[in-house]
């Protein structure tokens, strides 16, 4: 293998070079990314960065030296459109096509819109920095605020809004927020975090449409025919992983990338890494986590098999996930949608500092800590090891 | 020099939190005392909170790992070194020196 093109430069795709030059490949690797920027850290968008505290630079992922040192060939604001994995084609945006013998799919995904608001001025989604620059620069003063979702990103968001003192609506269409991650007694706790920092948060109703004042929203009607005035809307309902450009290329794409549990496609010279990666357990379910850790943890296996040129080590998920908002931290690792049980194991979510252990069938499958990283720490590195890792 | 703890109060494996202008996070790692700065380089997380395996030190939050004796991250996503501070025992009392701010790597 003398050259392996890198599909993405955020953290999947970054983490993917820093791996090959780790594990000894020395050809040349060429990194194609969408966005103009080199690759920055996306979590604080929602926090930090978009409330002001932190600025762009500091959102670097990697240091300058260690950039020099991978001596990469970095394409950025440049998009890959067509791959032909036989001929060890990449076809660039530019015209340009590359020729690999290895690819590395770390492309990512976009933002879900909602539908009927593309042409709306003052709707927002936050994936990217772009994205957050233009949500903040909207953030005046006195604006009001509807928040659609009240998920990770919705969530934070909303919290942010209320640092920088706005008024803050969040509409779900769900019952409870988070239920599937964290189980309704748990979701319920989320909710209470809302209504504590003055969120209005309205559960269990989804939204109907939008009104404009000409080409900008002025506010959002729910689906109870409440209107809820607003000068900024936020959508914050996921995302879709971004495969179009592998159309026609004979990889099997089904809400992503399908590969094997080492993260290796049909086509041993062509992995996938982060969120557009949907690899396959060992129990045989397809999988695709849309995590910060999951996209740094991915490239050290899937670039061991992608060399090897054939898969020898297996994906094993932390499945953690860490969230800031009104000033507590959640911290979540495991799997913890199929529990049956969730224990309290330590303080109490009224003093908004606890662990709790998710249980399947007696044993520990997940942990969700607020405000106590010590001793989830402990409970994560016991669930590991109880896993096999 | 700050006062962080009794020697007996902080058993091998452990580590405390020291508040200040600055918070430091002062370790025994198997009968050795370290301090560091307790927030991480990366972003904000208390180190002391971290897990501890030799005498290195994982942020609780991302898994950045700290070598207690320099300061210096070994993985992403810290890029930058946290302080290092001199730790003196005197008389079952743990003092850490803030006076003399070690360059850091």
């Amino acid at each position: 293998m003398r050259t392996v093109v890198v599909a993405g430069a955020s953290l999947a795709g970054l983490r993917s070079v820093e791996e090959l030059r780790k594990q000894g490949f020395d050809g040349r690797v060429v990194v194609i990314g969408e966005e103009v920027h080199a690759p920055y850290d996306r979590p604080p968008l929602s926090k930090a960065f978009l409330a002001g505290t932190l600025p762009a630079e500091e959102l670097a992922l990697a240091e300058q030296s260690d950039v020099d040192e991978w001596a990469a060939e970095w394409r950025l604001g440049v998009r890959a459109e067509r791959v032909d994995p036989h001929a060890g084609e990449i076809h660039l945006s530019t015209g340009e096509i590359v020729r690999t013998d290895g690819l590395v799919i770390a492309t990512g995904g976009r933002a879900r819109t909602l539908p009927g608001t593309s042409a709306l001025g003052g709707v927002h989604t936050l994936r990217t920095l772009d994205d957050a620059v233009a949500l903040r620069a909207d953030l005046r003063p006195g604006a009001r605020v509807v928040v659609v979702g009240a998920g990770w990103i919705g969530a934070e968001v909303a919290s942010t809004c209320r640092e920088l003192g706005l008024d803050v609506t969040v509409a779900e269409a769900a019952p409870v927020p988070m239920e599937r991650a964290l189980g309704a007694s748990l979701g319920r706790i989320c909710a209470d975090l809302h209504a504590d920092h003055g969120v209005d948060l309205r559960l269990g109703v989804g939204v109907a449409g939008f009104t404009a004042d000409g080409t900008r929203v002025n506010g959002v009607t729910l689906q109870d025919g409440s209107h809820l005035p607003a000068d900024v809307v936020v959508a914050g309902v996921g995302m879709e992983p971004a495969t179009g450009w592998l159309h026609g290329s004979g990889l099997p794409l089904d809400n992503g990338v399908l590969c094997d549990t080492g993260c290796v496609t049909p086509i041993p010279s062509v992995v996938a890494v982060g969120d557009v990666a949907r690899y396959r357990t060992p129990e045989g379910r397809q999988v695709r986590h849309e995590h910060w850790t999951n996209a740094s943890e991915q490239p050290v296996v899937a670039v061991r098999n992608l060399l090897a040129g054939t898969t020898l080590d297996t994906f094993r998920p932390s499945g953690y996930v860490w969230s800031d908002q009104y000033g507590v931290r959640l911290q979540l690792a495991g799997e913890t949608s199929g529990a049956d049980e969730i224990a309290m194991i330590d303080g109490s979510p009224d003093d908004r500092k606890f662990v709790a252990e998710f249980r399947r069938d007696g044993h520990a499958v997940g942990v969700l800590a607020m405000n106590n990283a010590k001793l989830f720490g402990r409970m994560r590195r016991r669930l590991s090891a109880a896993a096999g890792h | 020099m700050i006062t962080a703890c009794a020697v007996d109060d902080l058993p091998a494996g452990e580590s405390v939190r020291v508040s200040g202008d600055v918070a430091i996070a002062v370790f025994n790692a198997d009968g050795e005392f370290y301090a560091i700065d307790d927030t991480c380089s990366h972003q904000d997380a208390s180190l002391s909170e971290g897990w501890l395996e030799g005498c290195f030190v994982e942020c609780p939050l991302h898994a950045a790992s700290f070598d207690l004796r320099t300061g210096v991250p070994t993985c992403l996503p810290a890029k930058k070194p946290v302080r290092t501070y001199p730790v003196v025992v005197q008389d079952g009392v743990i003092y850490v020196d803030t006076r003399s701010r070690e360059a850091v790597a």
